[in-house]
C-alpha cells in the first residue's frame, strides 16, 4: 500500500519535471535583432562565392510550382557545383510558414509573403554588387514596396503575371470577356474551380471595384469595413457553387478536374493553363484576363537570414535572372521575366510582347499580390482590414 | 557435467559489467529506474509533452502581421471558438461525420465478423482474415487517393450509377463518409471478431437448451457480450474520422476540424491549438463513455 503511494508520488514528480523541461525548451531564444545582419559565410566577391559553393554543393528552396524545373536548374548544378532541392509552397502564408523553419536557404516570394518575412527576420538584404544580371532588370520591377523596405533591397525580382479566369469552351463561349461566369448569378454550380487563399478576397474586391462603383475600392488589398464586408458577403454567396479549391501544391488537380469535367470555369495560373495545352489532346479551354481587371503577382527571390549554403544560394539569385534561364522559366511557367535580356532569348520571340513585359501600363492594371494592413495608405487611415482580419474572413467563408 | 559446475562457479570479481549487475541486482529501485527511464522518458517527454505545449499554445496569442507566435496569455482563442460559428458549425459537422463512420462500420462489420467468427470453416476463416487484413497493410495515401479517382466525374461510380439515371455523390461530404466508412472497416471488424469468437459456445447452447430460438439467442446472448467489442472497435473509427486531414482536403467541399486545424496552424498557430483540444476533449468523453460499457476489456 504504501509503496504504491510512493511509486504515484514518483511518477507525478517525474511527469511535473518533464513537462518543466518541454517549458523551459520553448521559453526565450529568439530575440535576436533582425537590422544589420550578414549572412554567415557569404563570400565577399563573386569568386570567393564561386569558390565557397563548390563546397556547399546544394541549395535548398521554397518555390512556386514550376520555378525550377530540371531544364535549367540542371544547367545551374553544373555551372556551380550546387544540387538544386525544392519544396513547392502552396499558397504565400505555407512558404512564410516554411521559411520559419529555417531549413531553407531561400524562396521565391510573392508580395503577401516578402513583407511578412522581412517583419520575421528570416530573410537577409541582398547586395547587387555580388548579382551581376541584376543590372539587366527592368526598372520598374527594383525598389517596389514589396521587395524593399527603407531603401534596402531584400531580392532579386523573379518576373510578374497575372492571376487568370480559365473556362471550359464547352459551357462558356471562347469570346468570353468577364469575371462574372464565377460569381453568384450564373449557373455553375459545384463546377467552380478557385484558389484557395484568403488572397482571393482580393479578386471578389476587384470584381466589385468594377461592378459597385459606388463602393469606392480604389486598390483590392486596401478595403475599409464596407468594402471587406460586401467582398465577404459575395464569396459566401459563391461558396456554394464551388466544386474544389486548388493551390500551389494541389494546382495538378485543377488540371484533372477540367480535363474531367469536374470544373468547367474558375481562377488560374498561365502554368496551369501550360499543362492544360500540354495535354493529349490539349484542352479546350480558353484562359484569359477579362476586363475587369484581374490580381497577379511580382515575385522576388529572397535569401533566408541564416541560410546554411548562402553561397549557392546568391548563385542561384544569379542565373535565375540570366537571360537563358529568366527566358525558360517564364515562358514554362507563362509570366513575363525579369530580365529585359531574357526576351531576345525566349523560343517564342513574341513571348515579352505576349506577356507584357515591359508594357508598365498594363502592370498597372494587374494588382499584384499584397499583404493587406490597418494603414489603408490613403486618408482613410488605419482603418482597413487587416491580414489577420482577411484570414478569419476566409475560414468563415469556407464555412 | 563441467559446464553446470562452471556455472555455480562464484563470478570473477572486479569485471565493470559484473559490479554494475552487482549493483542493480542490490538496489531494486535502481533496477526499475534503469528498465523505465527510456521508455518512460520518452512516454512523458516526447508524448505527453507535445500535448502539453499544444496546450500551452493555444492561450497564446500572435502578431497580427507576421503571425509570430506571441506568448501573451489569453483566452481569446477559445472565446473564438465558442463565438464564430464557423467553428462550432465545422466541429459539429466532423463529429456528425465521426457518428454516422462508426455506425456504418458497425453495421458493415458485425455481419462478417459473425460469419468469420460463428459460421465459416477454419479455412475460410483464414482467408476472410487475410481479405481484412490486406488493405490494412496498403498505404493510406493510395486508399485515398483511390478514392479520389472513384468518387470522380469519370469514376467508376458514377460510370456504374450511370445505367440508371443516377449520380454518384462526389466530392461531397457524402462521398467522404464512403471513403471513410472504407477506411476504417478493417478497425471495426477485427475487435467485433474477436469479441464473438471469444463467448462461449456453451452460453449458446444453453440458451437453445432453455428454448431460445436463434434470433432470440442473438439478441439476449450474444449481442450483449459482443457489444464491448462494437464499442472498442468505435473507438478507432470515431478517433480516426475526428483526426483525419487528408481524406477531407482530397474529397470533401466542406471544412473539418482536421483541415481547419491545417490551414490555421501556418497563419494562427494558438487558434489552431485551441481548436485541437476540441477532438481531444470529445475523445475523453468517449474514451470515459466506452470505459464504462466495458469496451477496454475487449481491446
Amino acid at each position: 500500500m504504501r509503496g504504491k503511494r510512493i511509486s504515484l508520488w514518483v511518477a507525478l514528480g517525474l511527469l511535473v519535471g518533464a513537462l518543466s523541461v518541454v517549458a523551459a525548451g520553448c521559453g526565450g531564444g529568439d530575440s535576436e535583432s533582425s537590422s544589420d545582419w550578414q549572412v554567415e559565410g557569404l563570400g565577399s566577391t563573386i569568386d570567393e562565392i564561386q569558390a565557397n559553393a563548390k563546397n556547399e554543393g546544394q541549395v535548398n528552396m521554397v518555390i512556386w510550382a514550376g520555378y525550377a524545373d530540371k531544364s535549367w536548374a540542371d544547367a545551374f548544378t553544373q555551372q556551380t557545383g550546387c544540387k538544386v532541392s525544392t519544396k513547392d509552397g502552396a499558397s504565400s502564408d505555407d512558404m512564410v510558414d516554411l521559411m520559419a523553419t529555417g531549413a531553407y536557404d531561400g524562396v521565391s516570394a510573392s508580395g503577401d509573403a516578402t513583407l511578412r518575412l522581412i517583419a520575421k527576420g528570416d530573410v537577409a538584404p541582398v547586395n547587387f554588387d555580388l548579382i551581376p544580371n541584376y543590372a539587366d532588370v527592368y526598372e520598374g520591377l527594383k525598389g517596389q514596396s514589396y521587395n524593399t523596405v527603407d531603401g534596402v533591397g531584400y531580392g532579386v525580382p523573379h518576373g510578374r503575371g497575372p492571376n487568370l479566369m480559365v473556362w471550359s469552351n464547352d459551357a462558356i463561349p471562347a469570346d468570353n470577356d468577364t469575371w462574372a461566369p464565377i460569381w453568384p448569378g450564373t449557373d455553375y454550380k459545384g463546377k467552380l474551380s478557385i484558389y484557395d487563399n484568403q488572397i482571393f478576397i482580393a479578386d471578389a474586391a476587384l470584381y466589385l471595384k468594377a461592378t459597385q462603383p459606388d463602393l469606392n475600392i480604389t486598390n483590392p488589398y486596401e478595403l475599409d469595413d464596407d468594402q471587406f464586408n460586401a467582398a465577404v458577403d459575395l464569396l459566401k454567396q459563391q461558396r456554394p457553387n464551388i466544386g474544389e479549391y486548388w493551390d500551389g501544391a494541389t494546382y495538378a488537380k485543377q488540371v484533372t478536374s477540367f480535363k474531367s469535367g469536374e470544373a468547367v470555369v474558375g481562377t488560374t495560373w498561365p502554368y496551369q493553363v501550360n499543362l492544360m495545352a500540354a495535354e493529349k489532346p490539349p484542352l479546350n479551354v480558353t484562359a484569359k484576363v477579362p476586363k475587369e481587371g484581374t490580381t497577379g503577382w511580382s515575385d522576388t527571390w529572397m535569401i533566408a537570414s541564416k541560410a546554411a549554403h548562402p553561397n549557392c544560394m546568391y548563385l542561384w539569385m544569379n542565373y535565375i535572372i540570366s537571360p537563358e534561364a529568366n527566358a525558360k522559366v517564364a515562358e514554362y511557367f507563362g509570366e513575363a521575366p525579369s530580365n529585359a535580356k531574357a526576351c531576345d532569348v525566349t523560343s517564342n520571340p513574341n513571348h515579352c510582347e505576349d506577356y507584357h513585359a515591359d508594357d508598365e501600363a498594363y502592370w498597372d492594371n494587374v494588382y499584384y499580390w499584397d499583404t493587406p494592413q490597418a494603414d489603408c495608405g490613403d486618408d482613410r487611415g488605419e482603418v482597413c482590414k487587416t491580414y489577420e482580419d482577411w484570414r478569419t474572413a476566409w475560414t468563415e467563408i469556407k464555412g | 557435467m563441467t559446464s553446470v559446475s562452471s556455472d555455480v562457479e562464484p563470478p570473477p570479481r572486479g569485471g565493470p559489467g559484473r559490479r554494475l549487475s552487482t549493483f542493480f541486482f542490490s538496489h531494486s529501485r535502481a533496477r526499475l529506474g534503469g528498465l523505465l527511464a527510456l521508455p518512460l522518458g520518452w512516454m512523458l517527454v516526447i508524448y505527453l509533452g507535445s500535448l502539453f505545449l499544444l496546450l500551452l499554445a493555444s492561450f497564446w496569442d500572435t502578431e497580427p502581421f507576421t503571425s509570430d507566435v506571441v506568448r501573451n496569455w489569453n483566452l481569446d482563442n477559445y472565446r473564438r471558438l465558442f463565438e464564430e460559428p464557423v467553428y462550432r458549425n465545422v466541429a459539429f459537422r466532423t463529429i456528425s461525420m465521426a457518428v454516422y463512420v462508426t455506425v456504418a462500420d458497425a453495421v458493415l462489420a458485425f455481419p462478417l465478423a459473425y460469419y468469420m467468427a460463428r459460421v465459416a470453416s477454419p479455412r475460410s476463416r483464414n482467408l476472410l482474415v487475410v481479405a481484412v487484413l490486406t488493405p490494412l497493410w496498403a498505404s493510406y495515401l493510395v486508399k485515398a487517393y483511390v478514392w479520389r479517382t472513384m468518387l470522380g466525374e469519370e469514376g467508376i461510380i458514377n460510370w456504374l450509377l450511370a445505367p440508371f439515371g443516377l449520380d454518384g455523390p462526389g466530392y461531397t461530404t457524402a462521398g467522404l463518409w464512403l471513403a471513410f466508412t472504407y477506411l476504417w472497416l478493417p478497425f471495426m471488424i477485427l475487435p467485433i471478431y474477436a469479441g464473438l469468437e471469444r463467448i462461449p459456445s456453451s452460453l449458446l447452447e444453453a440458451s437453445a437448451d432453455l428454448g431460445g430460438r436463434s434470433v432470440r439467442t442473438f439478441f439476449k446472448v450474444t449481442l450483449p457480450l459482443a457489444f464491448p467489442a462494437v464499442v472498442a472497435g468505435s473507438i478507432f473509427t470515431f478517433s480516426l474520422t475526428l483526426g483525419d486531414y487528408i481524406l477531407p482536403g482530397l474529397i470533401a467541399d466542406e471544412q473539418f476540424i482536421g483541415t481547419v486545424i491545417y490551414t490555421d496552424r501556418g497563419t494562427n498557430l494558438p487558434v489552431a491549438a485551441a481548436f485541437a483540444m476540441v477532438p481531444i476533449a470529445v475523445m475523453v468523453v468517449y474514451l470515459w463513455g466506452a470505459r464504462r460499457l466495458g469496451a477496454f476489456e475487449s481491446l
